[in-house]
């Protein structure tokens, strides 16, 4: 009996390739997590000599650095200390921020918000127009329009994120025009969504990274669509250009397109650092920088983990939606 | 044995036509003399500054004029003598970066692709971990636990590039590997490494070359950023992400102090883009598979 159910269960995950691989992905994921937080724990016991003294620096009296080295748990063997962050982090039990401290919780949560909302709305702005300028592009393909776009989102591609920030800042805050402020304080215990001017410019800023990107990356995956076999035979057919790109390209192309907008949002995780730092913007990216100049570890950490843990599940998320969106994909190899 | 494989003459000199092939195409001289340009800056700055760098000269954000070309900065120090003289770190530690990048993920990547089994899965995986992070994350990761010391900097930003390289380099050396030249040298008992120093690697200079365009471009975006930040040389000394952000205070009364900077970071960055580029096209060729390649590289940053 138990055989059979075995036997029975097995055929079920052959016949259902997707949820095999779902399990597979996840599964993988959630190892990748474990080795990175291991990555994280490793490179905080990098710091040479005495960490509390290294922390509190040389004028600091013995008992605050006994104080700090029982806090942070100096005492017991590496395995224990790690234990002890890693069984923290799913029930938000993170420790005390060495700069302030405050639970580190209590610190990062109105931060991981406003960041989200930066996102979210920058990346989601900068995938449409992107996406629409790059398709645009490729039916053009060669054209004068196409040429000079191309060399544009090259060009724009390579200038770093604070360089596009800083001139963002010149041109609506503080030279040029005076439209937006350059400067995004909230008031304490409010979140960005009540203050939405103070969100123009940094997502501005991050818009403009990401239409380049998004644009070379749809262009790539469109021109590769328009050339493919069956998209000539459907012209051969003679089947109208509209219906060609709608029934034949457009469905073939949303797996790549899916793949884009996963990749743009991986690309935001890195380029909020530096725009938030720009404006002053309470996230965690300018979160990560303050820690980082007050050597704040748990902060670091836990900051570095979250990035980390966003990183593995849009990857997740964008290759199960690629796989369920592409029949070709969903016959198991 | 001399006639299956290329003449070492031929080998030395593909680098060579293809850095000569991307110069003379539009887009790379363009990128070139945009880059040349910045370097020369940075280049004369090392040597001469009309002024002390670091001395009080000025009232603090002082206008430009005649005199003082580009004014003062906040506290009053020449900007034209800190610009020349806050950009050859930066084309240092960059370089240095890059050059410890690729060639630790290239001998990466071709390691795995070459051995296979489960070296490669080792190898990969280990890289899988090192992807999760952005290329700032890491490096502030790092100079946040030890200090930002510049060396520190350099083995960071290089690390970051470590697994992307590796990926894109695997991909390549995995065709390599498996093509009957190399299978005749095995068969001879010539040991792996020599292998993949002696075959494999000579037919890797092409997108060896395009690699170490690219990094050079996201090395230098990494470098002044932390500098921006504050992880990079340390105040009173000029570096152009320093002095971006030091003088943001005054953008209302001197903003060359701020604008100048940043312009040469983004031409310094543009020029080695367009250049790379330039380069990818001379060693891959049409529009359409450049672009592709391109969609490789980036693909190579996320899923399995």
């Amino acid at each position: 009996m138990i055989a059979r159910a075995g036997t029975r269960r097995r055929a079920y995950v052959r016949a259902h390739p997707i949820a095999s691989l779902v399990a597979g992905r996840t599964g993988q994921g959630i190892i990748t997590l474990l080795l990175v937080s291991l990555v994280v724990f490793a490179a905080t016991q990098l710091l040479p000599g005495n960490a509390a003294r290294a922390i509190l620096g040389f004028s600091a009296t013995p008992q605050r650095i006994h104080a700090l080295e029982l806090e942070l748990g100096l005492y017991r063997g590496w395995w224990s200390q790690y234990w002890g962050w890693l069984s923290g982090l799913p029930v938000g039990r993170l420790g005390t921020s060495l700069a302030n401290s405050e639970p580190v919780w209590r610190l990062v949560e109105p931060r991981l918000l406003n960041s989200a909302v930066l996102v979210v709305v920058s990346g989601l702005t900068g995938c449409v127009l992107g996406i629409a300028l790059g398709a645009v592009a490729a039916l053009r393909h060669g054209s004068l329009l196409d040429n000079s776009m191309t060399v544009g989102a090259l060009a724009v591609l390579a200038v770093p994120e604070f360089v596009v920030a800083i001139g963002v800042v010149i041109l609506f805050s503080t030279v040029v025009f005076h439209l937006f402020p350059g400067v995004s304080l909230l008031t304490p215990g409010e979140n960005i969504l009540q203050a939405p001017r103070l969100l123009v410019l940094p997502a501005l800023s991050l818009v403009i990274v990401t239409i380049p990107y998004v644009y070379r990356m749809t262009r790539a995956a469109t021109l590769e669509a328009l050339e493919s076999p069956y998209v000539e035979m459907a012209r051969l057919k003679g089947v109208p250009r509209w219906r060609v790109l709608v029934q034949h390209a457009l469905p073939n192309a949303l797996p790549p397109t899916i793949q884009v907008v996963g990749l743009t949002f991986l690309r935001l995780a890195g380029g909020i650092v530096l725009v938030e730092e720009v404006f002053d913007f309470p996230g965690i990216g300018q979160g990560l920088v303050n820690a980082v100049t007050d050597r704040d570890i748990p902060v670091i950490q836990f900051i570095v983990i979250a990035l980390a843990a966003f990183y593995v599940v849009v990857n997740i998320t964008t290759d199960v939606l690629a796989l369920l969106c592409s029949p070709r994909r969903r016959i198991p190899a | 044995m001399t006639a299956a494989t290329p003449s070492k003459q031929l080998r030395r000199h593909e680098w060579l036509t293809l850095l000569q092939r991307a110069a003379v195409s539009r887009r790379g001289t363009v990128g070139l003399s945009l880059a040349g340009f910045v370097v020369l800056v940075a280049v004369v700055g090392a040597i001469w500054t009309p002024d002390s760098p670091t001395a009080f000269l000025y009232e603090p954000l002082q206008k430009p004029s005649v005199q003082v070309l580009l004014g003062g900065d906040y506290l009053g120090r020449d900007v034209l003598s800190r610009v020349l003289a806050g950009g050859w770190v930066l084309l240092v530690m960059a370089v240095a970066a890059t050059v410890i990048g690729v060639s630790l993920g290239a001998f990466q990547g071709i390691e795995a692709a070459y051995l296979g089994g489960r070296t490669d899965t080792m190898i990969m995986r280990g890289m899988d971990v090192f992807l999760a992070f952005p290329a700032i994350v890491l490096a502030l990761l790092i100079v946040g636990t030890v200090g930002p010391k510049l060396w520190l900097i350099v083995l960071a930003v290089g690390l970051g590039h470590v697994p992307q390289v590796a990926r894109v380099m695997r991909a390549t050396a995995l065709d390599i590997a498996e093509r009957d030249y190399v299978k005749a040298v095995e068969l001879q008992g010539v040991k792996p490494t020599r292998i993949i120093t002696g075959e494999i690697l000579p037919n890797l200079v092409s997108p060896l070359m395009v690699e170490l365009g690219l990094r050079l471009t996201y090395s230098i975006v990494v470098i002044a950023g932390l500098s921006f930040l504050g992880f990079g040389q340390q105040p009173p000394a000029p570096s152009w992400g320093n002095m971006i952000s030091e003088n943001r205070i005054g953008l209302q009364t001197n903003p060359w102090a701020v604008v100048v900077p940043a312009a040469l970071i983004a031409l310094l960055a543009i020029g080695t883009n367009l250049f790379a580029d330039a380069v990818a096209r001379a060693a891959i060729g049409a529009d359409r598979e450049v672009e592709q390649a391109f969609v490789r590289t980036e693909a190579a940053k996320a899923s399995q």
